[in-house]
């Protein structure tokens, strides 16, 4: 594990890989876009081009869960627009559920589920009610269907309260669960969210992902995701694909990511009397100590070391008084993961 | 099928819903059409009593069925469709299975059928009671009526669809749209009838979808002309559907693609 880059998904499949399809299929995919800067001291503007997805190759298996994450302008939306049939390729191909996403977009469309954090899919003066009425006749779901998905999702969403009020009424919070619950009204086999939980508290967060996880759970769903919130990677994903201007940077499952970056973890404990650096068990190190020797920084990975352990340890040299973890920020993570590879 | 039909009957349930917005509108259209009417009655006054085939009550038809049709017509152009270009939103429509002018026609459908019913009638029965209606004596006229009034619907809705589909191409559309709503009002018949236009002019006019917009479910319904005269018209809209349908889906096709090859 000591090579991060390309780790192609047969090397790290859970089970022996099935003679399946891959759900998405992305072999060196580009995309170029044609900008016309104004130059200077000149009325003519200069054609620029410049590229948003550089290569970009991926498979994915059929009921895999991958974080596509990256810094702003990394290429991520694009690779959605292309993925979802709206934007056209400038070079490379890519197979969703074995379809062109361009030429077959409605197609398409009736099989993937999106969400656009950013936009809305639900009819923005109609009651929520009526955007699945809308929603259940355009992918041609019996109203039985339509009725039984419905409840769970109105279950599942904790959608209930606010069913019969205009969408535009609706909080971020009420508004996101509603989309979410119009991308999987018709069980789609693929799931692709674009920042889902943009702009969200912590509590709406959690329910999200709760039910994300349920229903792919229950469905075997595929889930394309990207985010800057770590933690919908850690709570949603098993395979995390890095993206920095327009190429992998780094593709793998989830814990060995953290594994190879040692993924320094931060236990932050306040002891009741002052202390000098204790002896601490495996790779765990003292980062700091401050405040005469009562707080302790102590930075140790997730993957070999777990935080009882860890207390355990520290706990029969100290008496704790206080104490927080905290979790590396995906974008230090990334930040990590460009420095090494000589990106930054 | 089912799609459209939910699509046009939740358009109907809202735009019922804003009992304020009707109202005003309600009011506002009877106020102008007395204008209207007292500036056509100086008219055809002036003129003797008739003028180019209208009599006073046909006038006062002519304005209050125009009144009526402003809102189902949207004569004074929407502008959902090119700010959802603009914004990037068409995507989310692209990605509906669905046809994309046949939702926001079952739209428009459902919203104009709410128009006619809250903001068409009340006028038309002002009109009918303070300056009296001159109504066609066949019963086949009102049914000629009917398919006059959804072609000129059907028309108005295609025309400004093209309006707010050029958004794939402009960066800003409010000027195409003035100039759309201007020559549409004029040449559609709205502002005055087009027989009174100087001969020149009504050339030009015939020779554009407008006044199958306007003038000929006007004409229809109010009788001016017998279901026989009617007929031929209601072909030319049909011809004219036909022509605006192909041309906003080429339209549709060609922006897509720009869309999709050049980025939104």
């Amino acid at each position: 594990m000591n090579t991060p880059q390309q780790i192609t998904p047969d090397q790290h499949a859970p089970e022996p890989s099935e003679p399946l399809e891959p759900a998405l299929e992305l072999s060196g995919l580009r995309r170029d876009y044609v900008v016309r800067a104004p130059v200077p001291g000149s009325r003519r503007r200069r054609r620029q081009v410049v590229r948003a997805v550089d290569d970009i190759s991926l498979s994915i298996r059929p009921g895999e869960a991958v974080g596509f994450v990256g810094a702003n302008g990394a290429g991520k939306s694009t690779t959605i627009k292309m993925m979802t049939g709206i934007l056209t390729p400038t070079g490379g191909s890519l197979r969703v559920l074995g379809r062109e996403p361009v030429a077959e977009r409605k197609q398409l469309a009736r099989e993937i589920g999106v969400v656009f954090g950013q936009r809305s899919q639900l009819w923005w003066d109609l009651p929520l009610r009526d955007s699945y009425t809308i929603l259940g006749a355009m992918h041609r779901l019996t109203d039985r269907q339509r009725d039984a998905r419905l409840e769970r999702l109105v279950d599942g969403l904790d959608l209930g309260a606010f069913l019969g009020r205009p969408v535009r009424q609706l909080s971020l919070g009420q508004r996101m669960r509603g989309e979410v619950a119009a991308a999987l009204l018709h069980s789609p086999q693929l799931v692709v969210l674009d920042e889902p939980t943009i702009g969200l508290d912590m509590v709406s967060k959690e329910g999200l992902r709760r039910f994300l996880r349920e229903d792919r759970a229950e469905r075997g769903t595929t889930l394309f995701l990207t985010t800057h919130d770590m933690n919908d990677v850690e709570r949603l994903c098993d395979r995390i694909v890095v993206v920095n201007s327009g190429t992998v940077a780094y593709d793998g499952p989830l814990d060995s990511f953290r594994a190879h970056l040692g993924a320094p973890r931060e236990l932050v404990v306040d002891l009741a009397e002052p202390a000098a650096a204790l002896s601490l068990p495996g790779s765990a190190e003292t980062a700091a100590v401050e405040a005469d020797g009562i707080r302790h920084r102590i930075r140790f990975s997730g993957a070999e070391l777990t935080v009882p352990a860890l207390l355990s340890a520290i706990g029969a040299q100290v008496e704790v008084r206080d104490l927080s973890l905290t979790e590396p920020a995906i974008e230090d993570l990334v930040r990590e993961i460009y420095g090494r590879s000589g990106l930054a | 099928m089912p799609t459209y039909w939910s699509i046009a009957s939740a358009s109907f349930r809202q735009y019922s819903t804003y009992r304020m917005a009707t109202a005003a509108g309600v009011f506002t259209n009877t106020i102008f059409g007395f204008i209207r009417a007292s500036i056509l009655f100086a008219a055809i006054t002036t003129a003797g009593g008739e003028l180019s085939g209208y009599t006073i009550a046909q006038a006062a038809t002519y304005v209050w069925l125009g009144q009526a049709l402003l809102a189902p017509i949207e004569a004074f152009g929407t502008r959902e469709v090119s700010q959802r270009v603009h914004q990037g939103e068409v995507a989310v429509d692209l990605l509906r299975p669905a046809s994309f002018l046949g939702l926001y026609y079952a739209q428009k459908l459902g919203r104009s059928a709410f128009l006619l019913l809250g903001r068409g009638i009340p006028p038309l029965v002002i009109g009918a009671l303070v300056t009296g209606l001159a109504l066609p004596e066949d019963p086949l006229s009102y049914l000629l009526g009917a398919f006059s009034l959804l072609a000129a619907i059907t028309l108005a809705f295609l025309a400004d669809m093209m309006v707010n589909l050029a958004a794939f191409w402009l960066i800003e559309t409010r000027g195409l749209t003035v100039v759309y709503t201007a020559v549409m009002n004029l040449l559609s018949g709205f502002l005055i009838p087009i027989l009174w236009f100087p001969d020149w002019l009504l050339g030009i006019a015939r020779a554009t979808p407008f006044p199958s917009m306007i003038q000929t479910p006007i004409d229809t319904l109010s009788g001016r002309i017998t279901p026989l005269e009617a007929l031929p018209l209601l072909g030319v809209q049909a011809g004219w559907v036909l022509v605006l349908a192909v041309a906003a889906h080429l339209m549709l096709r060609l922006g897509v693609r720009s869309m999709e090859v050049q980025g939104g």
